[in-house]
């Protein structure tokens, strides 16, 4: 494990774009932390921390300069990978012509644990299309609405990055504790002003993760969640989230794994040019499930059973695994604070029989 | 994900909203398609959408057969396709029919109007292929008379002795001298050999869900009932989302599914 300060961040990211890379990163925009295009250390927000509760997101200062203990925030690292909106082919009277790809690498700056285990299954969803630069961070301060500790995605970065930091503040600054995961990410720590790091500063950053994993402020239920949603099929529950839920779909733009889109054709004027386009979808929307004759998920509490039954349970059926990583993205995004982890849970005492507020 | 572009042909009117297309490719064609597969159709600029392929598995060209029927804007376009108009075409898509699962065995095809579209390679198989199977019982069931599908080829099933055909509508019309009911009556009552029978039904949901807890009654084991189910389709490859039905994704892990699996999906509402 290595060791460098601010100057070998700002170092690292001119060696990702020096590489070749677009280079994404957390920056505070519109009283939030976003992901855009970052060209240094200066870029990043420094001090910057989140303060979350179920609808609500708040940006607050800090006591220190922190670049990277913000839990998530309305967008994901999804938006790149999988974009919102993306022409797929145009056609006239010679034929079919693919869109061109965006040829740019990706470097991503800042990746959590969660989000770098939604980039994996998103990419098992997909298919592989190129893959990002990754340049992970341990989370050493969760969220009020985190809970990867009890989805087994953090607070600890898992495989899958080229590099992973740990950010460290402490009686001798502000540094980055350093880990190549890959050859490219060897290649690009090669680039960047750095010392071993001792036995003891690697221990120390791994017993502050370590008691994160204590500090969520959400818990998934410890069930077998895909069984519990197998069962719940039927279950009076979902009129009463029902009762609550708007339909409005954001959990599913902010979820790091929605992966659900689209298409939309479109004509020039003439009829003689005509493209394709992909966008996001939701199961939310009544569109989404129709058929000739009419939609088969009309109510409200069917297509939030869909999207929490998709999510928990047969997404394993579909693709051997979870589609939830404990980002706690819907839950702050929620307009009414609707909360996985205690809908879950409420499921589970409905088939268990007690009863529980939610 | 890019469509290959054939064009029409030939256009066959079968019933008042329904015609068959026959599309030839004007470059590459797509690989060849199994009984039960579908493609997703594209009419330029209007949109795309999943069309079961009803052509003859047994005919080697590169020849496409689909038969569509009117009823929204892309279908609709289709539909109205002249002959010479190029249209975008994906696929094959999906799990089909598997006749060979019938393979000494009596096979049972049951169809409720169009649903005749994606069950027709299945009988054209089994005839071309007469010596695997054992009885060959179609039972066919539709509004009116006027809406049977490829009415000249019924016509032809009917005059042969290796195939036994049962058609019957639900309005009978001047000069029907048919039988009038749901395909469930002639289920109930037709000679099965009920262990020995592998059934392929395609139709409305309800209509294939009557059919198959008929023939479960009948003794036809749940794993040997095979139905074609419908969902929005959008990409045909598991990828946006848009079919599922509980754990499947329709347009991969189907569309043709056993009704053991099928069951409990169809039995809860809005799933």
């Amino acid at each position: 494990m290595d060791a460098f300060g601010l100057d070998g961040l700002d170092e690292l990211v001119r060696a990702l774009i020096a590489d070749g890379h677009r280079v994404i990163g957390p920056r505070r925009r519109d009283d939030a932390i976003v992901l855009d295009d970052v060209t240094g250390v200066a870029d990043l927000p420094s001090g910057w921390g989140v303060e979350v509760a179920p609808g609500r997101y708040r940006l607050h200062r800090r006591g220190d300069d922190a670049l990277f203990r913000h839990s998530a925030g309305p967008q994901s690292w999804k938006r790149f990978v999988h974009p919102p909106r993306r022409k797929l082919w145009e056609t006239t009277d010679v034929g079919f012509a693919a869109a061109p790809d965006d040829e740019r690498r990706l470097a991503f700056l800042g990746v959590r644990g969660c989000d770098l285990a939604a980039l994996g299954v998103l990419g098992r969803v997909l298919g592989a299309r190129s893959r990002p630069f990754i340049v992970a961070v341990d989370c050493t301060e969760p969220g009020g609405l985190c809970f990867c500790a009890s989805t087994g995605t953090g607070p600890s970065v898992g495989p899958g990055y080229d590099l992973a930091l740990t950010e460290r503040l402490d009686d001798t600054g502000h540094w980055f504790l350093a880990d190549a995961g890959s050859e490219d990410g060897e290649r690009i720590l090669a680039a960047v002003t750095r010392r071993p790091a001792t036995a003891d500063e690697v221990a120390g950053a791994l017993r502050d993760v370590t008691a994160a994993a204590g500090r969520m402020g959400r818990q998934m239920p410890a069930l077998d969640l895909r069984q519990l949603l197998h069962d719940s099929r039927q279950a009076q529950h979902w009129n009463d989230v029902a009762e609550r839920c708007l339909t409005c779909g954001n959990c599913t733009m902010v979820c790091p794994t929605c992966f659900c889109t689209t298409t939309e054709d479109v004509t020039d004027l003439t009829g003689d040019h005509a493209e394709r386009w992909e966008h996001w979808a939701s199961c939310f929307e009544v569109d989404f499930s129709y058929l000739h004759g009419g939609s088969v998920r009309t109510s409200a509490a069917s297509r939030y059973r869909q999207w929490l039954s998709h999510k928990l349970g047969t997404w394993h059926d579909q693709f051997g695994e979870s589609g939830c990583v404990g980002c706690g993205r819907c839950i702050a995004w929620c307009p009414v604070g609707i909360d996985i982890t205690a809908e879950v849970a409420a499921l589970a005492a409905e088939r268990s029989g007690d009863d529980v507020d939610v | 994900m890019l469509p290959a572009r054939y064009v029409v042909t030939g256009r066959t009117v079968e019933t008042a909203d329904s015609v068959t297309l026959r599309l030839e490719p004007l470059e590459r064609p797509i690989p060849r398609f199994q009984p039960g597969q579908f493609t997703m159709l594209y009419a330029r600029g209007v949109g795309e959408i999943a069309v079961s392929i009803s052509g003859d598995p047994s005919v080697v060209d590169s020849a496409l057969t689909q038969t569509v029927r009117a009823v929204g804007a892309v279908s609709r376009a289709l539909h109205d396709a002249k002959p010479g108009t190029v249209v975008g075409v994906r696929g094959p898509y999906g799990v089909g029919w598997q006749p060979s699962l019938a393979w000494e065995r009596d096979v049972l095809v049951v169809a409720g109007g169009v649903g005749l579209a994606p069950l027709r390679p299945v009988v054209l198989t089994v005839l071309a292929q007469r010596w695997r199977y054992r009885r060959l019982i179609v039972v066919a069931g539709a509004r009116t008379p006027r809406e049977f599908l490829y009415s000249d080829e019924l016509k032809w099933w009917s005059s042969r002795d290796d195939l036994a055909l049962e058609l019957t509508v639900d309005h009978a019309a001047d000069g029907w001298t048919g039988q009038v009911g749901f395909v469930t009556q002639p289920l109930a009552r037709l000679p099965l050999d009920p262990a020995a029978t592998t059934a392929f039904v395609c139709g409305p949901e309800p209509m294939m869900r009557f059919s198959a807890e008929t023939l479960l009654r009948r003794g036809v084991p749940a794993d040997r009932i095979r139905i074609s189910l419908e969902r929005n389709m959008k990409c045909g490859i598991g990828q946006c989302g848009h079919c599922q039905l509980g754990p499947l994704l329709v347009c991969r892990d189907g569309p043709v599914v056993d009704y053991a699996r099928a069951a409990e999906l169809l039995s809860v509402r809005e799933l």
